[in-house]
């Protein structure tokens, strides 16, 4: 069954039909050809797919299309603003926080949503927030380094 | 001089990735795309009596449906690309691993059917109309079982499961001698248990044939994109391999996993002739646990033996191997060459035997994974010395230092001949484990460890390992069963304007070639690194590949790109000899230009190759274009080696380990990009502690993978680990320009017996003297251990 949705992605509006089942990753990834967004379980645990929903941290593969009506979704395309890497990719870049890239999205996500709440973390609170996002290539230390520096950089632009 | 080599780069790849602007394969969408789901046996060993797709086929969507029955017979399956001889002599028993069953499951994953339609949806959906009727038999899983008379018998044609038998070193009586008479000796039984690659990025593949030219694309998640064609086209499919082009593109992590060609990749291409129009498949996570080539299961019984001052004596290993159900490309290899070989270690052993025993099970293909053979042995050997220092009440560090092979750089000493068949390019063992020891502060760690009280018991492990990699002379690996070369191939590709393109036949996926390789481009040629490009990936660009494993791409393919800078070099050379009307024997190049010697006068680089290619005032004879492919191959293998270090604390309540310090020192040779390197031994050591604490496949009696997803299995998280701690030395490879050895494999190479024996001495220090845990150590396990 279609069901219209109108949906803000990165500031820009889609309207369109989706089927009843289709999940919010594949309507971004399909529908959207925002491939940014990876899909790399099918349990919603590697956290591949992370993106924000009204500025929160979410699984796009733990939500349907048709859930995510009316509301505002930001994915990994739209962290940069204006051409202008976010911090968090900043610090990627610096502290070497990605090998392959496939995790690298979802974990910028979650990221970014944690240093919200927790805008001066530890490091093992930083390891404990990333519990939900799975990364075979770094041993995750320098995912770690990348979130302390981005928490550095983001505390000092306030 | 160097500008950017030994200096932490950042690295040029990432923009497109932390902007979501990678291209992996199941990004790629083409018009007309349709899409491809498969279905696979539920069960591990049955015989299947009949497909009926009637239903499935008038469902929404579907294009088509092929199962085994609509394969030509002539596509027999997917080949091994390596051969093992039996001792007697026989060939190692191969049978066909077909691209979709026909009579016959072998494991849980078995295809049966691929179903085409225009949504995954709708593919998946039709697959569950196909009806196949199976009559199931009794299934073996264990590779040690699978050897026993009475066994269910995977392959008729291979009588008690055994794929092969091999073995290698000193005659067997020899070692039996030695050790019968040894002052000491240390014995284990353990396993070294299943592994699941678990790369992020599923397996995918895309098969397009173009009616117009008649030609073929494969876009595949592979880390060998050349290879790939050349099994492809030459062994199953029959396709003329210049009608068929094989892409890599960004490809989401593989160590091992996504070196083989897979039934997948032949069945796209295959299909998309048949319906002329592209074809994606990209397998579910549930699909990639079942499918993906698993690694190491080995099920090992070995003896160490030392005299009375504790020097090794002799050493016995005796190994069964599962390779599953079918042969996987590399599968021979990894228990025999790449395991066998390594017993040596870094230690005088004057006497070595290993004995292995390949065997078929009702399990998916297990094959290489990160490290391949080499962690296998090194944890035989690590668990073995540390094992024996704690039963002779010796500190575990002196054994070593007493054992090791004296330091040797391959120039002024000769490499160290093995017991088993290798002779190591340089080494300098002491120092690793010295540097470790400094940064563990051992001695403060023992008394700390001593005065110790409360619930928990503090322990520490040690691992000194040597690996080889840059494989691999193909001379040699071709008397060992190599059914392929391994030199590597670059092209050094100059732009009229002095831009240089750069072709590898190495693939990265996660290795940040684009960076590393441009950082030996930019300072060899003494340009800018913006001026240099790295290609790979795409068999229409790059003119052949070996492909990324085995820790080899920037010892084999960096050294193949350094020779076409050397050609390069020389050719320019000759250009700017006669622009400046002097001879080739009285020019400098240094920093992008060539000066007469002891004068000011000087070209350019960029003034060069513009000339290159508007040869209007140009030496007499000499070809237009500055342009060169080279082909190279090594010498031998490289021999990386290192000193890890574990240190954990066990809650004797509960038997949780918590792993709180790693330290490791590794010595890859020289160093492109430092940053790099630790990155690699970051990602190594996690997968090693992994394979130590947390991970492993488990096999049912029937064969059913019972923790077959992310719910199940026990990934690595960030929460598991301390931050690591690492550090190297420098010993350079004597045999290739760069010195380099390679880094990709070490932190996973020697880590896992490093945890293993903290918990051990952790347990001994805690009066439970135990043998062995086995992996994963769960907090079950180590407590059980507790209790005795």
């Amino acid at each position: 069954m279609a069901n219209k949705i109108s949906v803000t992605v990165n500031g820009k509006q889609y309207t369109g039909e989706v089927e009843s089942r289709t999940l919010l990753s594949d309507y971004l990834r399909e529908d959207l050809s925002l491939t940014g967004t990876h899909i790399g379980c099918d349990t919603s645990s590697c956290g591949a797919c992370t993106i924000h929903i009204d500025g929160k941290a979410v699984k796009s593969c733990t939500m349907l299309a048709v859930q995510a009506d009316g509301c505002e979704v930001t994915t990994v395309e739209g962290l940069a603003t204006n051409g202008n890497l976010h911090p968090m990719q900043e610090s990627f870049k610096e502290e070497h926080g990605l090998q392959c890239g496939f995790c690298t999205p979802g974990m910028m996500m979650t990221a970014t949503d944690f240093l919200k709440t927790n805008p001066n973390p530890s490091e093992q609170e930083i390891r404990e927030a990333l519990e939900g996002n799975f990364c075979r290539c770094t041993g995750y230390h320098n995912i770690v380094r990348s979130i302390q520096l981005a928490a550095k950089k983001m505390s000092e632009a306030v | 001089m160097t500008k950017y080599i030994g200096k932490s780069v950042k690295r040029v790849e990432d923009k497109r990735f932390i902007t979501g602007q990678g291209k992996y394969t199941d990004d790629i969408k083409m018009p007309g795309m349709v899409y491809a789901y498969i279905l696979r046996s539920p069960y591990a060993h049955a015989t299947v009596n009949s497909i009926n797709i009637d239903a499935a086929k008038s469902a929404e969507g579907v294009v088509a449906i092929y199962t085994g029955a609509d394969i030509p017979e002539a596509i027999a399956g997917v080949p091994c690309g390596w051969q093992v001889n039996f001792k007697n002599g026989d060939i190692m028993k191969e049978p066909p691993h077909p691209l979709l069953v026909r009579k016959k499951v072998r494991h849980v994953g078995d295809g049966v059917a691929i179903i085409i339609a225009d949504t995954r949806a709708n593919a998946k959906d039709a697959s569950e109309l196909v009806d196949v009727d199976y009559d199931l038999h009794d299934a073996v899983t264990d590779p040690k079982a699978a050897a026993q008379p009475g066994a269910p018998l995977v392959h008729a044609d291979a009588p008690n499961n055994i794929a092969f038998d091999w073995q290698l070193g000193n005659p067997k009586e020899e070692v039996a001698a030695a050790l019968a008479s040894a002052a000491h000796v240390t014995e284990l039984d353990f396993v070294n248990q299943r592994m699941i690659p678990n790369a992020m990025e599923p397996r995918s593949a895309i098969g397009h044939y173009d009616t117009a030219y008649d030609k073929y694309t494969l876009y595949t998640s592979t880390q060998n994109p050349h290879l790939t064609r050349l099994l492809m086209c030459a062994f199953v499919l029959g396709l003329p391999e210049h009608k068929v082009r094989v892409v890599g593109p960004d490809v989401g992590g593989g160590f091992g996993s996504k070196i083989f060609h897979y039934i997948e990749e032949a069945l796209v291409v295959w299909c998309s002739k048949q319906i002329e129009l592209p074809i994606k498949w990209t397998c579910d996570r549930s699909e990639a646990f079942l499918t993906d080539a698993h690694g190491r299961d080995h099920v090992t019984n070995a003896k160490m033996g030392f005299d009375a001052d504790g020097k090794i004596v002799a050493l016995q290993a005796n190994t069964f191997a599962n390779m599953g159900a079918y042969l996987s490309t590399f599968a021979p290899a990894v228990p025999t060459y790449l395991h066998g070989t390594l017993l040596q270690g870094l230690y005088t052993t004057p006497k070595i035997n290993v004995d292995v025993t390949a065997t078929f099970t009702h399990t998916n293909a297990v094959d290489a994974y990160r490290g391949a053979g080499r962690p296998e042995a090194t944890f035989l050997l690590e668990r073995l010395i540390d094992l024996a220092a704690l039963e002779m009440e010796m500190d575990p560090t002196e054994l070593r230092f007493k054992n090791f092979i004296p330091a040797f750089d391959g120039v002024e000493q000769e490499g160290y001949v093995t017991q088993v068949a290798l002779q190591y390019d340089s080494g300098n063992y002491a120092p690793v484990l010295t540097r470790a020891l400094e940064m563990v502060g051992y001695e403060a760690f023992r008394e700390e460890q001593k005065n110790q009280k409360g619930d928990k018991l503090l322990g520490i492990g040690f691992s000194t390992y040597v690996e080889a990699c840059g494989i691999a002379p193909s001379a040699v690996v071709g008397a060992l069963g190599a059914r392929a070369g391994l030199f590597e191939s670059a092209q050094v590709r100059v732009q009229p304007t002095g831009k240089v393109s750069v072709y590898t036949g190495s693939h990265s996926h996660g290795q940040g070639h684009e960076t590393t390789f441009a950082q030996v481009v930019a300072d060899r040629m003494g340009i800018p690194l913006e001026d240099v490009e790295i290609i790979h990936g795409d068999s229409d660009s790059v003119a052949f590949g070996m492909g990324t494993y085995g820790s080899r791409s920037l010892a084999v393919g960096g050294s193949a790109i350094v020779k076409s800078i050397d050609k390069v070099l020389e050719k320019g050379a000759k250009i700017a000899a006669h622009l400046l009307e002097a001879s080739t024997d009285d020019l400098d190049y240094a920093e992008g230009k060539w000066t007469v010697k002891g004068t000011d006068k000087s070209v350019g680089f960029g003034d060069v190759s513009l000339t290159a290619y508007v040869p209007h005032n140009y030496p007499e004879g000499l070809e237009p274009g500055l342009d060169f492919s080279s082909f190279y191959d090594p010498a031998n293998f490289t021999y990386p080696f290192g000193a890890h270090v574990a240190i954990v604390e066990i809650d004797k309540e509960t038997g949780f380990t918590k792993l709180k310090r790693f330290i490791a020192v590794d010595d890859v040779g020289n160093v492109i990009n430092p940053m790099i390197v630790d990155g690699q031994i970051h990602g190594g050591l996690a997968q090693g502690i992994g394979q130590a604490m947390l991970e492993g496949a488990i096999y049912d009696e029937t064969g059913q993978l019972i923790n077959g997803s992310y719910m199940d299995y026990c990934m690595p998280r960030a929460d598991d680990f301390p931050s690591f701690e690492v550090d190297r030395t420098v010993t350079p490879c004597p045999h290739n320009p760069l010195g380099v050895k390679g880094a990709g494999e070490a932190g996973c190479i020697g880590s896992t017996p490093a945890v293993v024996n903290a918990v051990i001495d952790a347990l001994w220090k805690g009066g439970h003297k135990v043998k062995d845990v086995k992996m994963p150590m769960t907090p079950e396990r180590v407590w059980t251990a507790m209790q005795g």
